[in-house]
């Protein structure tokens, strides 16, 4: 039989599982020696086998209005632990720093008066909302979640491709792939140390717990979603779910005299910290969007009175803001005087005149992305776009400079996942997701790893049809703690009997 | 216990009611196509039973076509799987897992059944439907907590049980009103008691009295289908969810409605059901109808959907009107 990694072809980029071809990296040595004796049929056998289970369990996003299973790849991707620690590193930097950065743009405007930031940037961005100003979190925490989206180059070095601290979504398919791919392909987790994922909805109520407001003991924590139709509507339940928590919709709730409750069927209930899943715009009638019937009116008062926590909180987009990323190695100087622990990538600011030339005329050979575009929308990779293309996006940018950034087009580390019955390389990015409590900022072990299937893709979405991969990361070297068997022994931190057991009914069927 | 959100209750309520309602077309249709093989089943009566409009000359295929597969309309087997199981993607933090997994596979499965039912004919499917239900219940009643989430399910269940049930006899006693006199010819009472899936019960009961039919359809205590049983579920339900009621008087009018036509049958003369049959039917199904208006009144009124539009910035701020429903 052959071995299925026979035919795998390296790719124009750094391949996260090989050196050269048949030579797998060192973290990737235990995971090469397992899947090898599988053969292709069988590789397909456990995919059709994974897809129907996450159809069954109705583990879906919705693409182009359709409930579609997430498409898991059955190689997972392997970060050592040294590589690890820079990653999540890293991350603390940056959210350290950005939750620094959106203090001051909702409190003082320092940076802005010490002429780091220009006042451009702030009154230019929409995602600025003057209407959150001065309201001043129970904890200090305006980014209680973050996902800080991470791309390899082609030298094998990191980088930061974009901050998300609004509302950072596809943690439940992290949790959902571990737990898929440990019941499908229990051998792979046998011959390594793997960090588990399935702290993640603890460590989620404990940070929103601690963002209440402080005359509050046993705050009611509840997750705002705006409903099935939303494309994510299966993480919020889910998260819901396993942090025991109420799932409510705009109408669920009410506001009076600036307060917050939900509507049961025993009367009103108050509401101490929401977890809002629905976008600033729709957050808040009264403020923003009126046609909204997604959110409630008078949450927004309700925070500023501060008898409600709205996590993350609201006016966070600001920092979202793509030339506001430009900015951000500088931030941290002056916040923290610390330097980027990963850098960004090359990106240029067009509203320098000779910059915006530049880049105009070579066009062709960058990627042009807009500042507000979430989930790859709108981005044109010069080198492969169509002079049409090219000609829409010159006009494009010259009417409006601000609305775009250029960058160094980055060839996406490859990653080899299964197309048909064999193994190809196909871009990957990773984001972890961090969780701020106000004295910690604590990582996911691992995060999701989006895969673009299409050959040779480089925008990674889920909202563009892509899959993702169970992410692993690898325990410190050393001998294994030896399991005691009775006595000593602390209890798991979080017990989850309900999802184990669902699925151990589903491989039955 | 923990409140439960008045959105939640409502859909966890009608996830109850379409469940049940599946079931009941499924063991109705399957009882008329086994009775008429071959003959021509005068489809108008189920038409009726179900508040279908009668159409053009039906035929077999057609009607189960409407009745089995359409998912579309509310009122066949397809389009209520569908009802439930949207309704359920909805609450599924609150119901468990094992009870979502049970009404999206079902959904899922759905099509492939119908290709083998369109094969072998349709009592794959309508048996497929049946054991689901009943997978759905016994995982309700394994896998969820007492509370009152668990409360709203089952009188969803035991509130269309009787809607469906009084329904199934009002037909009955409309199109075969000859069954009345002689019990021999006891046909039409037997398809009865097979859709309310009553007969062996029923002849271990009564050994075949047809006489006694009506009475245990609506009156017998212990068994599950019955009018009276079902009615006594909705009740302990309601008390459950509203246990203080003061020294005097009912404040809940949902229970007040169930309680009184529970009572009526309670102390009904069995001697003369038959022709007390007609008014008791209408009684039935107009508790039912002031039993939801009473639910939807006390537990399931959220906030109204608002649409909120800018208005004149009179009063030195802005005014705000709301809009729509």
């Amino acid at each position: 039989m052959a071995d299925i990694f026979d035919s795998y072809a390296l790719a124009d980029a750094w391949d996260e599982m090989f050196e050269r071809p048949g030579t797998p990296r060192p973290p990737y040595q235990g995971l090469f020696a397992a899947l090898q004796p599988l053969g292709a049929d069988e590789l397909r056998f456990r995919a059709d086998q994974l897809a129907r289970v996450f159809t069954d369990r109705g583990v879906t996003f919705d693409y182009a209005g359709e409930e579609r299973p997430f498409p898991l790849d059955l190689i997972p991707r392997v970060i050592d632990a040294a590589e690890w620690d820079l990653i999540s590193r890293a991350v603390r930097q940056r959210v350290r720093t950005l939750e620094a950065f959106l203090a001051d743009v909702y409190g003082g405007r320092q940076i802005f008066h010490d002429g780091v930031v220009p006042w451009g940037l702030l009154h230019s961005s929409p995602h600025f909302h003057r209407t959150a100003d001065g309201i001043r979190p129970a904890n200090g925490v305006r980014v209680h979640i973050a996902g800080i989206d991470i791309i390899r180059d082609e030298t094998g070095a990191f980088r930061v491709l974009e901050d998300n601290v609004r509302t950072p979504s596809g943690v439940s398919y992290v949790l959902e792939n571990r737990l898929a791919m440990m019941r499908t392909l229990p051998a792979l987790f046998t011959e390594q140390r793997v960090r588990p994922v399935d702290e993640y909805p603890a460590r989620l109520l404990a940070a929103l717990r601690r963002a209440a407001p402080a005359a509050i003991n046993d705050p009611t924590v509840v997750v705002l979603t705006p409903g099935v139709y939303n494309a994510a509507y299966f993480e919020h339940a889910l998260l819901a779910r396993l942090m025991g928590v109420e799932l409510v919709e705009g109408r669920d709730l009410v506001c009076e005299n600036n307060r917050v409750y939900m509507v049961t069927t025993h009367g009103k209930r108050p509401v101490h910290v929401i977890y809002r899943r629905v976008d600033d715009d729709y957050l808040d009638p009264l403020h923003f969007r009126p046609d909204s019937t997604l959110g409630c009116p008078g949450l927004l008062n309700a925070a500023r009175a501060g008898t409600v926590a709205i996590a993350n909180a609201v006016g966070n987009g600001v920092a979202d803001d793509k030339l506001l990323y430009t900015y951000v190695p500088d931030l941290m100087k002056y916040y923290l005087g610390e330097t980027p622990l990963i850098s960004n990538v090359e990106t240029y600011r067009l509203e320098d005149a000779d910059t915006l030339e530049w880049v105009l005329a070579n066009v062709g050979d960058l990627v042009l992305k807009p500042v507000d575009g979430a989930g790859g929308k709108g981005i044109v990779i010069g080198p492969r776009a169509s002079g049409e293309t090219l000609a829409g996006l010159t006009e494009n940018v010259q009417k409006d400079p601000r609305k775009w950034i250029a960058q160094r087009p980055v060839a996406l580390s490859t990653s080899p996942a299964l197309i048909g019955d064999l193994p190809r390389p196909r871009h990957i990015d990773l984001r972890p997701f961090a969780v701020n409590d106000g004295d910690d900022v604590w990582l996911l072990p691992g995060g999701l790893t989006r895969v673009a299937l299409p050959e040779g893709e480089l925008v990674v979405n889920s909202s563009q049809g892509g899959g993702s991969k169970d992410t692993w990361v690898l325990s410190e070297p050393g001998p294994r703690i030896p399991h005691v068997a009775a006595g000593g022994h602390q209890p798991p931190a979080h017990w989850q009997p309900s999802r184990n057991a669902a699925w151990d009914g589903e491989s039955e069927q | 216990m923990r409140e439960l959100l008045s959105r939640i209750a409502e859909t966890l309520y009608w996830i109850g009611r379409y469940v049940e309602r599946s079931d009941d077309i499924a063991r109705l249709l399957d009882v008329s196509l086994h009775r008429t093989l071959g003959d021509d089943e005068d489809w108008s009566t189920v038409l009726a039973i179900l508040g279908h409009e009668g159409g053009d000359n039906p035929t077999t295929e057609t009607m189960i076509q409407r009745l089995a597969y359409d998912s579309a309309t509310p009122s066949s087997i397809a389009g209520c799987v569908r009802a439930a199981r949207e309704n359920a993607r909805g609450v599924r933090e609150i119901i468990s897992s094992e009870v979502w997994e049970c009404l999206n596979v079902t959904w899922n499965e759905l099509p492939i059944r119908q290709i083998g039912a369109e094969r072998l004919g349709p009592h794959g499917y309508l048996r497929y439907v049946r054991e689901r239900a009943a997978l759905f219940s016994g995982l309700t009643d394994a896998t969820m907590s007492r509370d009152d989430g668990w409360l709203f399910i089952v009188l969803g269940r035991s509130l269309e049980r009787v809607d469906m049930t009084a329904r199934l006899l009002a037909v009955h006693a409309e199109v075969l009103p000859s069954e009345f006199a002689p019990p021999s010819e006891s046909t039409g009472w037997k398809a009865l008691l097979e859709a309310c899936g009553a007969d062996e019960s029923f002849t271990r009961t009564h050994r075949g009295d047809a006489k006694r039919v009506l009475e245990f359809l609506l009156l017998d205590r212990l068994f599950p289908r019955s009018v009276m049983h079902a009615l006594t579920t909705a009740e302990q339900c309601l008390a459950e969810l509203s246990p203080n009621q003061g020294r005097a008087g009912m404040n809940d009018p949902a229970r007040a409605a169930v309680g009184r036509v529970r009572m009526a049958l309670e102390y009904a003369d069995t001697a003369g059901l038959e022709e007390q049959l007609p008014e008791l039917l209408i009684t039935l199904q107009a508790a039912c109808v002031i039993a939801s208006e009473g639910l939807t009144e006390r537990f399931f009124q959220h906030a109204s959907t608002l649409r909120w539009e800018l208005g004149v910035q009179a009063l030195g701020g802005a005014v705000w009107k709301p809009a729509g429903v």
